[in-house]
């Protein structure tokens, strides 16, 4: 038996998984837009502004999730800085947790200010400094600035979810190196998904939304390689999928979510609903698998 | 005044009679509610009905009961509680700087600091940590912090009705612990073995160690207990190859985009 079977399960569960969803999708959208930002073409235009749109109210939705998860919501701020020595900051490089938090709000101030680029390149800004952020902000070369920091942080966003579920000593979650980079391909396919649906609204071009599902495609068989390998290195504890989350994880996930997103050439659209549900399944599955292995019941053979 | 030494538990499973005075005694002293708000509940398989160490359960004595028949087996009693580990996974992971390791080289968890985000749950290897649901914080044994400030020694060793847990400095409890282990192999018991005690061994030694008479998995023990980090390089290792991976895919895309419109000769929509 695994060591990890030992300890006890956080009860990261109903607001922890939208956020790991949003927060995927958030950063891979981000990601996305940014390599417009830098090697696109005018036309691209539409795709990004809606990625900027897409991570900012993501980024903004995971620090609400995050906080009303707390036991105590209203100590948030303890994690950014030192509650007994303000304004000393908070911050510890080797625990995820901790990172992760600063990653998340700069990645939010980021995307918003991002956002408000693109609003202002859309002319929809009506406050004055709302519209003075935006208008700095339609400067091309800091506007490429900004989305080379938020693209990273995006992408750290995305898959640093995966690695602080491995830096436990949780059943599945620490026995497996492989679910940061999984949650990051996730995060990369579900970005593209949500763009190819969202993007056509804002005047997406055919040529932008062709490269979108292009890289969708292969973001989805990157992850279904890290999913394989993600299994495999669960194999001396393959016991823990004899439940109604390994059901999940095979039929929702990979079949749902990636195989028949990848077989669907004709009906874009449809393939990225299928390629959302499926990632926000990945998260419910393997963070359900591992939330429903009680220690105390293990240990004591009960 | 002299720096003061490391103190602790040594808590010897053989001589333990499973009355829960400790359990009580813990609560007594910590205010600890009796019940999970209101509801008691029997765990309907054992008569140990507290089942778990949690947020309100900070002393808790385990009971395994190993029948082979109804004439043949026996109880083994064993009062677990936080470890207080040299390198604490617990406080390796806490993203708030509520959990502190003290002048006692004990684990504490500032109630006040904390803000219930359960990191320290998942990193404990022994399931120790809960949150306790009136502070809404994640909460563990102190052994005692605020007696042990006063010369008192934690209240779960003082009410052990047969020395079970033994309280004191780390060195003399190891001393004495070999002593007793040696006493039992001597008599025929040569399951004995104590769990946590060496300083060179899984988190640098646990400052609450054990004496057990069978495998440490048979009491909810793991064998060989780690820190969360050691996963870290690895795993960000991988996220950061995926994340490469991933973004030449996205930049070969455009570029492949660019290089198919550039193919055709004729006229086209101009590139930029």
């Amino acid at each position: 038996m695994s060591d990890t079977f030992f300890s006890a399960a956080p009860d990261w569960t109903w607001f922890i998984i939208p956020y790991f969803f949003v927060g995927g999708l958030a950063g891979g959208a981000y990601f996305l837009a940014a390599a417009l930002e830098w090697f696109g073409r005018p036309e691209d235009r539409p795709v990004i502004r809606t990625g900027y749109y897409v991570a900012a109210a993501g980024a903004i939705a995971s620090g609400l999730l995050l906080t009303i998860d707390l036991g105590r919501p209203l100590r948030f701020w303890h994690m950014l800085f030192q509650s007994e020595n303000f304004p000393g900051l908070m911050f510890k490089a080797w625990s995820p947790i901790s990172f992760g938090a600063w990653a998340i709000l700069l990645f939010g101030l980021l995307a918003t200010v991002s956002a408000l680029g693109a609003l202002a390149e859309e002319d929809r800004l009506h406050s004055a400094p709302l519209r003075a952020v935006g208008g700095v902000m339609r400067g091309r070369g800091l506007a490429k600035l900004v989305a080379a920091g938020g693209g990273l942080l995006g992408f750290f966003v995305a898959g640093y979810t995966g690695v602080l579920l491995t830096v436990t000593n949780r059943p599945i979650w620490a026995d497996s190196p492989w679910l940061g980079a999984l949650f990051l391909a996730s995060g990369a396919s579900t970005g593209a998904a949500a763009l190819i649906l969202l993007a056509p609204g804002r005047g997406a071009t055919e040529q932008s939304l062709r490269w979108l599902t292009s890289f969708d495609n292969k973001a989805l068989v990157v992850e279904l390689l890290l999913l394989v390998a993600f299994v495999a290195s669960l194999w001396s504890i393959r016991g823990v999928w004899l439940s109604f989350w390994g059901f999940l994880l095979l039929v929702g996930v990979v079949g749902f979510g990636i195989l028949a997103p990848l077989r669907m050439h004709g009906t874009p659209a449809r393939a990225a609903k299928l390629v959302l549900l499926g990632g926000f399944l990945l998260r419910v599955a393997t963070i359900m698998a591992s939330e429903g292995i009680e220690h105390y019941r293990v240990a004591g053979g009960m | 005044m002299a720096a003061p030494q490391a103190l602790g538990f040594f808590t010897d499973t053989t001589i333990c009679i499973g009355c829960k005075a400790c359990e009580v005694a813990c609560k007594n002293w910590n205010q600890l509610p009796a019940t999970n708000g209101g509801v008691t509940k029997m765990s309907g398989d054992s008569y140990d009905n507290t089942e778990r160490l949690d947020g309100i359960h900070w002393r808790h004595v385990k009971f395994i009961e190993q029948f082979d028949g109804p004439y043949n087996g026996r109880w083994l009693m064993m009062s677990d509680v936080c470890k207080h580990c040299v390198q604490a996974a617990c406080l390796e992971v806490c993203p708030t700087g509520a959990i502190i390791r003290t002048e006692y080289d004990t684990v504490v968890i500032q109630s006040d600091v904390c803000n219930g985000c359960r990191a320290c749950i998942a990193a404990c290897p022994f399931g120790v940590i809960e949150v306790n649901p009136a502070a809404g914080t994640a909460q563990k044994c102190t052994l005692c912090y605020d007696r042990m400030q006063v010369g008192l020694e934690p209240a779960c060793a003082k009410a052990c009705p047969t020395d079970s847990i033994q309280f004191g400095p780390i060195e003399e409890l190891r001393a004495r612990a070999q002593k007793r282990r040696a006493q039992l192999q001597a008599q025929g018991e040569t399951r004995a073995q104590l769990y946590g005690d060496d300083p060179n061994g899984p988190l640098g030694g646990l400052n609450s160690f054990y004496l057990l008479v069978d495998e440490p998995e048979v009491y909810g023990l793991p064998r060989n207990p780690q820190l969360p980090s050691k996963h870290l390089a690895t795993s960000g290792t991988l996220s950061a190859a995926s994340a490469v991976v991933l973004g030449l895919l996205a930049l070969v895309g455009l570029r492949k985009r660019r290089m198919d419109e550039q193919a055709p000769a004729g006229p086209g929509p101009a590139a930029n």
